[in-house]
């Protein structure tokens, strides 16, 4: 295969970018996750970056997009800022959700992003919510749906697949097979290889993609969103690729080898594949640029988010109804006498925590 | 003033908030060929279009989640529930995602959809077809949760809920659907959300209560009267956010307060308000406060033993009159 070069060259190198981001910041996050910087859970994506990337790459701002608790780097290939996001993780209150979502609800509708989704199979609805709305407000908007094998094997996947296929929905639904839900094998959960199978159950178009190459992605992408925005309705599109970390930061992976995670990265690693597809098109200097700018970036990132503040106490009780901090609307008086009622009795609940609740 | 039935009544509101926003639109299943299993989307297709008013397939998890997905992009959707029992189908799509995401996602978001949800005992429906879920619901920090008790809240509050910016759900009883009330002619009349309606300003005793138990409250304020006892009967008409004020009002006035639903009385709305009452209104209160709703166990389905387990006129009446007798 020869070189790409051109416009084809400038995608790929655009593709690079966005991977080596990704995967600096999810480097960043272990470490600091592990330094205690970052509570809750946080699960990474590192090996499944060109899905992300090859996906995000065919969208508008205005496109929408649904992720999984495994979301970072489909949010930063949305195109929120790593800034927004790291504050978030260190639970600021600049945090693009003033620290009440943390990794795995984050979200920015400034970019289409809806959110990471705690729920496994909670973004299949917002998509097909995304792509009705698009349909009946009548723009040509697009929505895409991420989310992972084990997903698959949940009622909300199949009820929404199908009711995207009979409304002719301009949704898209990419699937990152990486081979595990959670710590199980996909092999124990489902009795066939090709995931991508179950579309056609729905009469929905489907394609089956090496999520490895985000070239590959992209390209299958394009033509499902060209699809669904046309008029075409939605696709499919099963990316097979890989889950380098465990399920979540700690994981101790009992349920395979580590040969195998270092087999598969060896030969299939996203970052690595990308780089040598670009080959001449990519100067040494360039590459070891991109990595470089990617870590200034997250360096900014995280000096960002420690000198922010936490959220105030008070912001605790505030933010579920529309009304909640408008003096005039009945539901603020509930809810400050909620915490009226709720602070007495816990003087020193929040004082300057900031533990992970582990 | 007019006098329509409590369908006709939902039947203009929507008629009336489609009408203004052109972003409302309907969706459930049986609602658009068929009209509704009350008759409560009749003639809505023809005037809006099958895009707007939309059948669909038996995916209640999916129509609560385009709901929500609808209600964050620019759409306010109304997702017709069939029966409200069926909302457990779609828990993690009310409670999970619409209750959740606007406080999680630190308000970037909105999500004014309407469940509308079609509940309560009817003509022997049985376990899986007759329950108030109110409850859980109130109990979830994110969610508006309103009960219309005639015509008149049936329109004022479901043009409210369309109109709210917070997930709402609408539990409309259906042995209400036929029943007929007076309804403002003014097109923009609306009930706000949040606020209570004395039905009934009586000095003994105050009924506490919402939905169909209104009527029956009402009717047992009427028996109460042959025995000289003036009982105030207060329509909560949301509860959540409950209209505190209006209680503490009520047992300011009167001293005496019996709370009814025909939800299950443990762990119910009542609770909140009997508890309410005992922290902020001791002071105030003659007699304990007294709970009526239904008993602990499924509504069963033979009409003798679905009439034994759930409060009616004069089951309240009884428990007002011992209070204001003091046989409590």
């Amino acid at each position: 295969m020869s070189a790409p070069a051109g416009a084809r060259r400038d995608l790929g190198i655009a593709l690079l970018r966005t991977m080596i981001r990704i995967r600096v910041l999810e480097e960043g996050i272990e470490k600091h996750f592990l330094a205690g910087d970052i509570p809750g859970f946080a699960h990474l994506s590192i090996g499944q970056e060109a899905v992300a990337a090859g996906t995000c790459a065919n969208l508008r701002t205005d496109d929408a997009i649904a992720s999984t608790h495994r979301g970072h780097g489909h949010t930063l290939a949305k195109g929120t800022s790593m800034r927004g996001m790291v504050a978030e993780l260190f639970a600021r209150a600049t945090g693009i959700c003033k620290g009440k979502g943390g990794s795995m609800h984050i979200a920015d509708f400034s970019v289409g992003m809806l959110g990471a989704n705690g729920v496994v199979a909670g973004g299949f609805g917002l998509v097909a919510g995304a792509a009705l709305s698009a349909q009946q407000r009548k723009t040509d908007q697009v929505a895409v749906c991420f989310f992972g094998d084990g997903a698959t094997n949940r009622g909300p996947f199949h009820e929404n697949l199908n009711l995207c296929a009979i409304w002719n929905l301009p949704a898209i639904f990419v699937l990152e097979n990486n081979r595990y839900a959670s710590t199980t094998s996909t092999a124990e959960t489902m009795k066939i290889a090709d995931v991508s199978l179950r579309a056609q159950g729905y009469g929905m178009p489907s394609a089956i993609v090496d999520g490895f190459d985000a070239l590959a992605v992209y390209d299958a992408l394009g033509e499902a969103v060209a699809r669904a925005r046309s008029g075409g309705g939605p696709t499919f599109v099963e990316c097979k690729t890989y889950r380098a970390r465990g399920h979540y930061i700690g994981d101790p992976e009992r349920y395979r080898q580590k040969t195998e995670v270092e087999d598969v990265m060896s030969a299939s690693d996203p970052i690595v594949r990308m780089q040598a597809q670009l080959a001449d098109g990519l100067s040494p200097a360039e590459f070891e640029g991109l990595w470089s700018t990617a870590r200034e970036e997250f360096a900014d990132a995280v000096a960002f988010a420690r000198s922010s503040p936490s959220p105030e106490r008070d912001e605790a009780f505030f933010g579920a109804y529309t009304g909640d901090r408008d003096a005039s609307d009945p539901v603020h008086a509930i809810e400050s006498r909620e915490r009226d009622e709720f602070m007495p009795f816990a003087p020193n609940v929040g004082a300057g925590s900031q533990g992970s609740g582990h | 003033m007019r006098t329509i039935s409590f369908t006709e009544a939902t039947l203009e509101a929507m008629q009336e908030e489609m009408r203004r926003d052109p972003t409302v639109f309907l969706m459930g299943e049986d609602i658009a060929k068929q009209g509704g299993i009350f008759g409560q989307f009749k003639g809505l297709p023809q005037e809006f279009g099958f895009d707007r008013v939309r059948d669909t397939p038996i995916s209640e998890a999916a129509l609560v989640g385009a709901g929500v997905g609808a209600a964050l992009t620019g759409c306010r959707p109304v997702v017709d529930m069939h029966f409200a029992d069926f909302i457990t189908c779609a828990m993690d799509e009310v409670v999970n995602q619409a209750a959740k995401l606007r406080y999680m996602f630190g308000e970037q978001c909105v999500v004014p959809m309407t469940l509308r949800a079609p509940d309560g005992i009817t003509k022997s429906a049985g376990s899986q077809h007759s329950q108030a879920l109110e409850g859980w619901f109130v109990h979830t920090p994110g969610l508006e949760v309103v009960v219309p008790a005639d015509a008149e809240d049936a329109k004022g509050l479901l043009k409210a809920a369309i109109r709210s910016d917070n997930p709402t759900l609408y539990f409309e009883h259906k042995m209400l659907f036929p029943q007929k009330g007076p309804v403002p002619d003014d097109a923009d009349f609306v009930i706000p959300i949040g606020k209570a309606k004395t039905v009934r300003d009586g000095k003994d005793v105050a009924i506490v209560t919402y939905g169909i138990t209104v009527g029956r409250a009402i009717e047992a304020a009427t028996l109460l009267e042959a025995d000289g006892i003036d009982a105030t009967v207060i329509n909560l008409r949301t509860v959540w956010p409950l209209d505190y004020d209006a209680i503490v009002d009520a047992v300011a006035r009167t001293h005496r307060v019996v709370v009814a639903h025909e939800a299950v009385r443990v762990g119910g709305v009542g609770a909140e308000i009997a508890s309410f009452i005992g922290e902020h209104c001791f002071d105030e209160l003659d007699a304990p406060v007294v709970r009526l709703g239904a008993a602990h166990v499924p509504v069963p389905f033979a009409p003798v033993l679905q009439e034994a387990m759930y409060p009616k006129a004069p089951m309240i009446a009884d428990a007002a009159r011992r209070l204001v007798r003091r046989q409590i």
